[in-house]
């Protein structure tokens, strides 16, 4: 293949290069701020972070002596492995029911008139402006031992004694499924956008049923949102701290929860800025099988 | 007809939204319960709760400080995030999408984990538990917002405007006052009213970094609903819910939300 002058990328832009070679002061001034605050707050912490989880130290204390002794002890501790396990298994449990409860709603939204899709869409992403603390105590009061939930369910005389909704997985589960819902019904109602109605009518009229029209053309060319939707949702829930902690009512204990109690009340660092690291591979994995799954569908 | 929906579907679809929408809507009338625990439905009405508020001196503290927390972070991340989207739209140079890219990636990392960086380099920076802390700390989480609406609402504008204005003799910074400025004052307010709600609300980072002499309303509320359970944080809740609203529809109707965000 050619290459030509004009395909450099440098060569749509020779007013502004020109503007920068003048006055190189200016775009370095107007950076500088920004620059600052990412390196305090960004650059620094992460590499202390992956400093830290390779150093010796315990009790806020820190010495210098580099080891892979951190890593070696939380890779073999079957206590640590099964928390890796659970927090993946929850993740995992929490994107398949998000994916569940928020498909049914971008497909609504998908077939409403435009009046309606405005009001709806609204209240769909709304949630995210409030609080994850104030609505995980929502759930508190909806799914405990006197909250409105057990209430009902004793008044009307379907059980004698309250369930166990909170202070357990299924209260984490609970929660974690609707706090992560906008975010989910926001990728797939992207997805959604490829939808033309027209497909559907034409699969109609050639004589395909509900449910083949939704297998064969709805489902596959929503895939897409469905597979961002899903990453989106891992990764959110798999770093998720609140609502663990507070639904939980500590006897669940996941990689996040591990990192804060690790750092903040044990002042284990060395440990806590392993676990961090060990979710950042986490993450890595997903983005990794994500990127694999799109791959397929181009 | 195939873009009509069944019943069953209908049903389906309002009983999930009851789901999304049920953790918000219960604090309302639980805020004006009168019981001493957390109970649902209360046994007894009143506003005592509210009242309790403005006598919950941590609490009332706790709000002043994310009350200027958030203001003094939204002025700063305009200061920091417009500059710097305007220097990367502005002009090409080496590294500029890595510079982008560098800026918004604070965004993919979690923040139980930046927390904890950003705890662990404070130690040393003597500034945990301060508010110049906490300023910085909630800076690392709206500026990649800024950077990114700023930098939406730079390409919208067409360069041949302001060329025009210089042409005719306007000094730069006349022409940045009287024609950039303006013409990226949507992009502005929607930076500003998500910064100060993302500083208002922030919570994971801030835990690592308050103590027991300064901490921020949010992270208030967590302790509190982490050791006692009882209406008062509803009442709490209503009155944030209440405020974020306010903010929301006065962004609205100054310019329209949806135009404000860039799209």
């Amino acid at each position: 293949m050619a290459v030509s002058e004009t395909s450099l990328p440098l060569a749509d832009a020779p007013t502004a290069t020109a503007r920068a070679k003048v006055f190189p002061v200016v775009p370095v001034a107007l950076l500088a701020p920004m620059m600052l605050v990412n390196l305090i707050a960004f650059i620094l912490p992460v590499a202390q972070l992956v400093r830290i989880s390779f150093l010796e130290g315990s009790g806020g204390v820190l010495t210098d002596t580099t080891t892979i002794g951190n890593y070696v002890d939380f890779l073999t501790d079957a206590y640590y492995l099964s928390m890796i396990w659970n927090s993946v298994l929850l993740a995992f449990v929490v994107t398949v029911l998000t994916l569940l409860c928020a498909y049914p709603i971008a497909m609504f939204l998908h077939t409403v008139s435009p009046r309606w899709r405005n009001l709806l869409f609204v209240m769909t992403i709304s949630p995210l402006l409030v609080s994850s603390v104030v609505r995980t105590y929502g759930w508190m009061v909806l799914l405990g031992d006197q909250g409105l939930v057990n209430n009902m369910l004793v008044g009307m005389g379907l059980i004698a004694s309250p369930l166990r909704l909170v202070n357990n997985t299924l209260g984490v589960v609970i929660g974690l499924v609707e706090i992560l819902m906008p975010y989910m019904a926001l990728s797939l109602i992207a997805g959604f956008g490829r939808l033309d109605a027209s497909l559907s009518e034409a699969a109609a009229s050639l004589g395909a049923g509900r449910l083949s029209r939704f297998r064969r053309v709805t489902l596959p060319l929503t895939l897409p949102g469905v597979a961002l939707g899903c990453l989106l949702c891992f990764v959110l829930s798999i770093s998720s701290f609140i609502t663990p902690k507070l639904l939980g009512g500590g006897r669940v204990f996941l990689l996040a929860t591990e990192i804060y109690d690790q750092a903040v009340i044990q002042l284990e660092w060395p440990l806590a800025a392993t676990i961090s690291v060990a979710v950042l591979v986490l993450f890595g994995f997903a983005l990794a099988v994500y990127s694999n799954v799109v791959r397929r569908f181009d | 007809m195939v873009g009509s929906t069944t019943v069953g579907f209908r049903v389906l679809v309002t009983g999930l939204y009851l789901f999304l929408l049920a953790p918000i809507l219960i604090v309302v009338p639980l805020s004006f319960s009168d019981d001493n625990i957390l109970t649902f439905p209360p046994t007894s009405w009143g506003v005592r709760w509210y009242a309790q508020m403005f006598e919950h001196q941590a609490l009332v503290n706790a709000f002043q400080v994310s009350l200027s927390l958030a203001a003094i972070v939204t002025v700063l991340s305009l200061a920091a995030g417009i500059p710097a989207a305007y220097a990367l739209h502005r002009f090409r140079f080496r590294g500029r999408d890595a510079l982008m890219n560098l800026f918004t990636a604070p965004l993919l990392l979690p923040s139980i984990v930046l927390g904890l960086s950003i705890l662990l380099v404070f130690v040393k920076l003597q500034l945990l538990a301060t508010f110049v802390g906490l300023v910085v700390a909630h800076l690392i989480v709206t500026t990649p917002y800024v950077v990114r609406i700023m930098s939406t609402a730079l390409t919208t504008l067409p360069p041949s405007v302001e060329e025009a204005a210089t042409m005719l003799g306007a000094s730069p910074l006349v022409v940045f006052r009287r024609v950039t400025l303006p013409l990226m004052m949507p992009g502005l307010v929607a930076s500003a009213a998500l910064s100060f709600l993302l500083s208002f609300d922030e919570v994971v980072i801030s835990l690592f970094i308050t103590g027991p002499h300064i901490t921020t309303l949010p992270v208030e509320i967590f302790n509190y609903v982490e050791s006692r359970t009882d209406p008062l944080i509803a009442a709490v809740s209503v009155v944030l819910v209440a405020a974020t609203l306010l903010v929301v529809l006065l962004v609205e109707r100054s310019l329209g939300l949806s135009k404000a965000m860039g799209k």
